[in-house]
């Protein structure tokens, strides 16, 4: 089990998509709830962050970990907000964070014109995109006990 | 190797302590020409700058002091209005003082209450079974290292995003807990723990793990 699942939301807090792997427990709520809840708590850490830092902060909050996985984050000066859920194997993800954005979404969602912004994802080409995207990332395959 | 702070949290989600170990102070003085090159507003309570950054004075830095007199709210500790100083040209060139707000106890006790529901939240939102609230939590500044125990208590720390061995210090802390606020006969469970003996002996322990790393306590 390595990557979990994947949520992107816009400024607003509209959840814009998610995808999932190898998730093995569901929240017991609907997908928009959860996506709420999801922005809601991001929402709280980076106010959180921003205010328990002892400095002043460039990118505030990166990631947290907990016993069973780690939750990545990632945010664009425009407000788009990346997360994606590991195992605690390989803390820092940032980087396939970074490059689902740079390579995935502004290739396959900004540059297609049928793609409206602040709504959720339809197109089936950033679907697939994204999943090859995810499957090559070598921490896909890594297994852990 | 810095600490920047410990807090420790009860069941109810409560700030029962909290210890400021390395305060870092940013102030920022500079000398102003009119009309001033930063934007600024007025909110809670506090001349925030809103726009513009220039020599380490940021986004977010409040007013602390006009020409070396202490701001308090939007007035001088003189009694004058700090925006009608601001907005006359005949007080130019101006000495302002700028920083980051200081944390009040208040927004201390605020803050431990916030991170409890994200505690909660990040275990419920867990794509894994049975996963734990949050352990850690790293930012650009500084790490969180959370440690929960049986009962419920949380204790946190905040230190520079590299510092290591921090679970054994949350662990040696908890020991101190129990030796020195638990044992106390004065003591209320639940209640902000004022006990001088614990407080000096995390003191000494926090020193202790700065100059020489956790493995020799």
């Amino acid at each position: 089990m390595t990557i979990y699942n994947f949520y992107l939301f816009d400024k607003n807090g509209t959840l814009l998509y998610y995808a999932e792997w190898f998730r093995v427990k569901q929240s017991g709520m609907t997908r928009e709830e959860e996506g709420k809840l999801m922005y809601g708590m991001l929402f709280s850490l980076k106010t959180f962050v921003t205010r328990i830092s002892p400095m002043d902060v460039k990118e505030g909050f990166l990631y947290y970990k907990t016993s069973k996985y780690v939750l990545n984050y990632f945010e664009t000066p425009t407000g788009l907000k990346f997360v994606l859920n590991t195992d605690i194997v390989s803390p820092n993800n940032r980087d396939i964070l970074q490059q689902i954005y740079s390579q995935i979404y502004v290739e396959y969602v900004v540059k297609n014109p049928l793609c409206s912004m602040n709504e959720a994802i339809e197109s089936e080409l950033f679907k697939t995109k994204l999943d090859e995207f995810i499957k090559r990332t070598p921490i896909y395959s890594v297994r852990s006990v | 190797m810095v600490i920047y702070g410990v807090y420790i949290v009860s069941k109810s989600g409560g700030l029962i302590f909290n210890h400021d170990h390395n305060i870092v102070k940013t102030e920022h003085l500079k000398t102003f020409k009119y009309p001033l090159d930063l934007k600024l507003e007025f909110e809670n309570k506090k001349i925030v700058v809103n726009f513009g950054s220039k020599d380490g004075i940021q986004v977010g830095h409040v007013l602390l002091a006009v020409d070396k007199i202490p701001v308090s709210g939007r007035q001088l500790s003189d009694g004058r209005d700090v925006w009608e100083i601001l907005e006359d040209p005949k007080n130019f060139p101006l000495s302002l003082t700028f920083g980051r707000p200081k944390m009040t106890t208040n927004e201390k006790i605020f803050l431990a209450s916030m991170f409890y529901p994200l505690f909660a939240i990040a275990s419920q939102l867990s794509p894994e079974p049975r996963s734990s609230g949050i352990k850690v939590l790293e930012a650009d500044t500084f790490k969180l290292h959370c440690f929960q125990t049986l009962t419920g208590v949380k204790f946190i720390t905040i230190s520079e995003p590299h510092q290591t061995g921090m679970e054994p210090l949350l662990k040696k802390i908890y020991e101190l807990y129990a030796d020195y606020a638990l044992k106390n006969p004065f003591y209320s469970l639940e209640m902000p723990i004022r006990c001088e003996l614990f407080e000096s002996n995390l003191q000494n322990l926090l020193e202790q793990v700065e100059k020489t790393g956790i493995s020799n306590v």
